[in-house]
């Protein structure tokens, strides 16, 4: 569930707030985001990996707020790292677009199976269009 | 405050996920005014933004091969030539996309169109329906169907949640694109999943098909959302006592979980992925990994505890019923496309996965698209005429206004339609019992419900993740067999008298009834 907007690092961009498909987000009166609806969060990411000032943190529980500060997100390391692997704005160069090889790493688990279960059945032939 | 929007277009798509994307890309084209409505962000909603699918991608020499063994495992419910259809339409658009998508070429130079990161994609199809010349409104969910007194669709009334004002779109036609119905799981990107396109379109008439189907699960660190399963093509699996169980991998494996979850917590291991899998992981699947980094769980070394997310109809089957060949439902002048729709026709009764279920939403949407485009220029938008509103449950209660518990009733469908012992292995008895419960539910709703504003799309969500769960109870219970997904403990075997396709429809009163089984019979 998004837990913190780091206000700091904010620039009111509103970009976190059109994105969110759940309407979580609003900018307020003071220029900056706040979190209007946090219980319609799903923790989908999404807002972050749209804040290219890296001023959003989601915790990956989605039940429960659990309360996290401005200074744990910031101390926390993760502050922009959704946006970094995903290779968007200055991530470009560094972090490529690899989601091109599930497929292979599917047959890769696919063999893997069929040579432990080479014992038992055959029958462990996942087929990769069928998994996500 | 803002003032109530009131607007006249050609088409209207309701839904910016994949499918209404394509619909709008495709309506543009050929030439009509398109508004596309999305409850969310054209760009985020949906479950493909959250997700990565490959398509089903085929080159034409392997394509026969590929539709007979389709056709084998849509255990009787398939059909070969809707399958060729979308193999053919997925081929040739996804090159298209190249000016918004920077697709990836791999060591040999071949650029590689199967499968797109979720973000990215519908970023691509966002500016792709812009650039066509579609018209996007964001956090503009529908809430009813509007239509003529002959009975064809006349357009939408919806809510602008940016001032919470009322908005009336009329079009000459109408493609729903609201996905699939996710029976308020806490699958990935699927909470604004909550059925209403399948509720507004049996409203204004249409029928269902393949709700019985609806019953595919997917593991994920427990107590996140974080259904990206394929780390797990590689697991290993323990109880609490740290046992490991004698579960194989491979497209069967969740009746398996679901009865160790039955007995007990589960976990997993991921100690078999191997290294240089693990060091691409987070730019294949950034989602993956972030649990993980932030919960300080070594996914490959640490043991962690898992749990069964319900997928429902998303990468379950069923939806309103395609009646002919431009996904135009039984009701005239009304489209649906991608999981809003039964996908029954190219998957059978087991799920198309992500590949199949995206290339049909490529397909079924620019289909839907074209052909309300064509239908809309015949028969104009007819904007003056005095039209219907259609919506019922929820919007217009028949007994007092009351104060109705949205949130109990979300409740009731999580627990009847996403437990395992009630959904994966499914009996009459405990069948009957659901529906039972959801039809109370259902009662108090229509006799008493309303809200205003914000609460007011959240009770008709509640209306549609009802609904949808009546349908698909009924139709789980008419179906006394197993076939693909649909597991039947008191009816384990196939009945070959039941090799057809089963629809379903109503409201108040939930029917539903098999279509005359083909001539060749499946041997059982």
């Amino acid at each position: 569930m998004i837990e913190v907007i780091v206000e700091d690092r904010c620039t009111g961009c509103g970009d976190c707030a059109e994105a969110c498909p759940s309407d979580v987000l609003r900018v307020g009166g003071g220029g900056k985001a706040v979190i209007a609806h946090q219980a319609d969060c799903q923790t989908c990411l999404l807002c972050e990996l749209y804040c290219p000032a890296d001023a959003l943190f989601v915790w990956p529980e989605v039940d429960r707020v659990i309360g996290v500060t401005a200074e744990q997100a910031l101390a926390s390391g993760q502050l922009g790292a959704f946006r970094r692997d995903h290779g968007w704005g200055e991530h470009a160069v560094t972090h490529t677009n690899q989601h091109w090889r599930m497929g292979a790493i599917f047959e890769r688990a696919r063999l893997l199976a069929i040579e432990t279960a080479a014992a038992q059945t055959p029958s462990n032939t996942a087929r990769h269009e069928d998994i996500r | 405050m803002s003032e109530p929007l009131s607007l006249a277009t050609d088409v209207l798509v309701i839904g910016g996920g994949l499918a209404g994307a394509w619909a709008a890309v495709a309506a543009a084209q050929a030439g009509a005014d398109v508004v596309l409505v999305d409850k969310g962000y054209c760009g985020t909603s949906g479950v493909t933004a959250t997700a990565g699918p490959g398509h089903w991608w085929v080159p034409p020499e392997r394509r026969e091969a590929a539709v007979a063994d389709r056709v084998q495992r849509a255990l009787g419910l398939g059909d070969p030539e809707w399958m060729r259809r979308i193999l053919d339409l997925t081929w040739t658009s996804l090159p298209k996309l190249s000016a918004y998508y920077d697709f990836s070429t791999d060591e040999a130079g071949q650029v590689q169109y199967r499968a797109l990161r979720g973000p990215e994609y519908m970023a691509a199809m966002r500016a792709y329906a812009l650039a066509a010349g579609a018209r996007i409104l964001d956090h503009h969910p529908a809430l009813q169907l509007l239509r003529h007194g002959d009975g064809s669709i006349a357009g939408a009334t919806g809510l602008s949640l940016r001032g919470e004002t009322p908005w009336t779109i009329r079009a000459g036609a109408v493609v729903i694109a609201t996905g699939g119905v996710a029976f308020a799981s806490r699958l990935l990107g699927a909470a604004t999943n909550t059925g209403d396109g399948l509720l507004m379109g049996a409203e204004a008439g249409a029928d269902l098909s393949g709700m019985e189907f609806s019953n595919y699960y997917t593991p994920s660190v427990a107590s996140t959302n974080m259904a990206r399963s394929m780390a797990y093509s590689f697991a290993r699996w323990f109880d609490a006592d740290d046992n490991e169980l004698d579960i194989p991998n491979g497209p069967d494996v969740t009746p398996h979980l679901a009865r160790a979850l039955l007995r007990g917590p589960l976990f997993c291991r991921l100690d078999r992925v191997p290294e240089d899998i693990r060091a691409i992981m987070p730019q294949v699947q950034p989602n993956f990994v972030l649990p993980f980094d932030r919960m300080g769980i070594d996914a490959y070394r640490d043991r962690f505890k898992v749990t069964l997310h319900a997928e429902g109809t998303v990468r379950g089957i069923g939806g309103l019923r395609v009646d002919d060949q431009d996904c135009q439902t039984a009701v005239s002048g009304l489209y649906v496309a991608g999981d809003a729709a039964s996908r029954e026709l190219v998957t059978g009764a087991i799920s198309g996965g992500g590949a199949v279920n995206s290339s049909w939403a490529l397909s079924s949407g620019q289909w839907a698209g074209a052909a309300a485009a064509r239908r809309a220029k015949v028969t104009g938008t007819r904007a003056d005429a005095l039209v219907i509103a259609t919506g019922q449950a929820g919007l217009s209660p028949r007994r007092k206004a009351g104060d109705f518990d949205a949130a109990g009733a979300i409740q009731a469908v999580r627990e009847e339609l996403n437990a395992y012992d009630k959904n994966i292995f499914r009996r009459g008895e405990a069948l009957t019992a659901s529906l039972e419960r959801l039809d109370g539910v259902w009662r108090e709703l229509s006799d008493h419900g309303q809200a205003k504003g914000r609460a007011a799309l959240r009770l008709r969500e509640a209306t549609a993740l009802v609904a949808a769960g009546r349908w698909s109870k009924a139709a789980a219970l008419a179906r006394r067999e197993s076939r693909g997904m649909h597991r039947r403990e008191d009816a384990p075997a196939p009945d070959a008298r039941l090799a057809s396709r089963q629809r379903a429809q109503g409201l108040d009163h939930v029917f539903t009834r098999f279509e005359t089984p083909p001539a060749q019979a499946e041997v059982a």
